[in-house]
């Protein structure tokens, strides 16, 4: 049991890494972009908003982390 | 335009991979002997090589669509991990992967381990086989995404295979870690190709429909690149920012 936990445990590090909400707004944006796409509007704008968005948020969590830590010290 | 694209993206990944498998394999060499090399490696090769066995018919066999939502999510989720932790390092959150640094440490923590030499180290077998297997695996898990994707794992496999031939020869040839490799600027711009394509697979893969089609994929890595780079210089101006308040 332990080696099935450590086993996928390895791949959720592997493929997710350090920010597991940039996997999470994926799934989301997938499931809004499916949403859309039987609606007639483009449903390819959503990724392209939600995606970068996620990504540039994470970016300044990361940096929000990195300037308290220095504060800290 | 797609394959080209598929084959460089995948070239040079494989390349930044190979090169830090390499600084690895040197460290346990030098230290250690090159027989545990030659067993680590060569485990870490039937181990990837299994895996390719096992999830590359898998994967090719499941409906384009799917295909293009599970393994274009997975690219995309893989690919940002890889964007973002480049961001950090261009925008100086993160330390640069410095080769001779890893080298030099990788050196210490091994000749610290002691042993060696003996009739069989398995400490050096060990930390062969998991430089070459954790890194390979990065390279097997973008050529079987990318291939399985596009319908070209041949030219995918092959660019991977390429890139291991040149970092093997150049390695074998001056014998240290490649640090004059701009791994740290690969990195980026393979960051961009992996959020892009996986971008792209997995909303067509939802139901999407891009503009202009396939050409749409341009746009998609010319926005990912422009919102990249906006996003370092923004951090780089708060650092020196920063640095001038302090100063």
């Amino acid at each position: 049991m332990q080696t099935l936990k450590r086993f996928g445990l390895f791949w959720v590090d592997f493929i997710v890494g350090e920010d597991w909400t940039l996997a999470l707004v994926v799934v989301v944006a997938l499931l809004i972009t499916w949403g859309l796409s039987s609606t007639g509007f483009p449903a390819w704008v959503a990724m392209v908003v939600i995606v970068p968005s996620a990504l540039v948020a994470s970016v300044a969590r990361a940096r929000r982390a990195a300037s308290r830590r220095s504060s800290l010290r | 335009m797609h394959v080209a694209l598929l084959v460089l993206s995948t070239f040079a990944a494989s390349l930044v991979e190979m090169v830090e498998a390499l600084t690895i394999i040197l460290a346990v060499g030098v230290t250690r002997g090159w027989r545990p090399v030659v067993l680590g490696a060569a485990g870490a090769f039937v181990g990837l090589g299994g895996l390719v066995v096992v999830l590359g018919p898998a994967v090719t066999r499941m409906p384009l669509d799917s295909l293009r939502l599970v393994v274009g999510g997975l690219l995309l989720v893989f690919g940002l991990q890889w964007l973002r932790k480049a961001i950090l390092r261009a925008g100086g959150l993160k330390a640069l992967h410095d080769e001779d640094v890893i080298y030099q440490e990788e050196l210490q923590r091994l000749r610290a381990a002691g042993g060696g030499r003996g009739r069989e180290d398995w400490y050096g077998v060990t930390v062969a086989f998991k430089g070459v297997f954790l890194e390979g695996l990065e390279v097997v898990f973008i050529v079987l995404t990318f291939g399985a994707t596009q319908g070209h794992m041949g030219a995918a496999a092959l660019a991977a295979v390429g890139a291991l031939v040149v970092v093997a020869l150049v390695g074998l040839v001056v014998h240290r870690p490649l640090a004059r490799v701009p791994e740290n600027t690969l990195k980026f711009v393979v960051g961009i190709m992996l959020t892009s394509f996986g971008l792209f697979w997995s909303a067509e893969g939802a139901g999407a429909v891009w503009p202009g089609n396939d050409l749409f994929i341009l746009a998609v890595i010319a926005g990912t690149a422009l919102v990249s780079c906006t996003t370092v210089a923004v951090l780089r101006a708060a650092d020196a920012q920063r640095a001038g308040t302090l100063g």
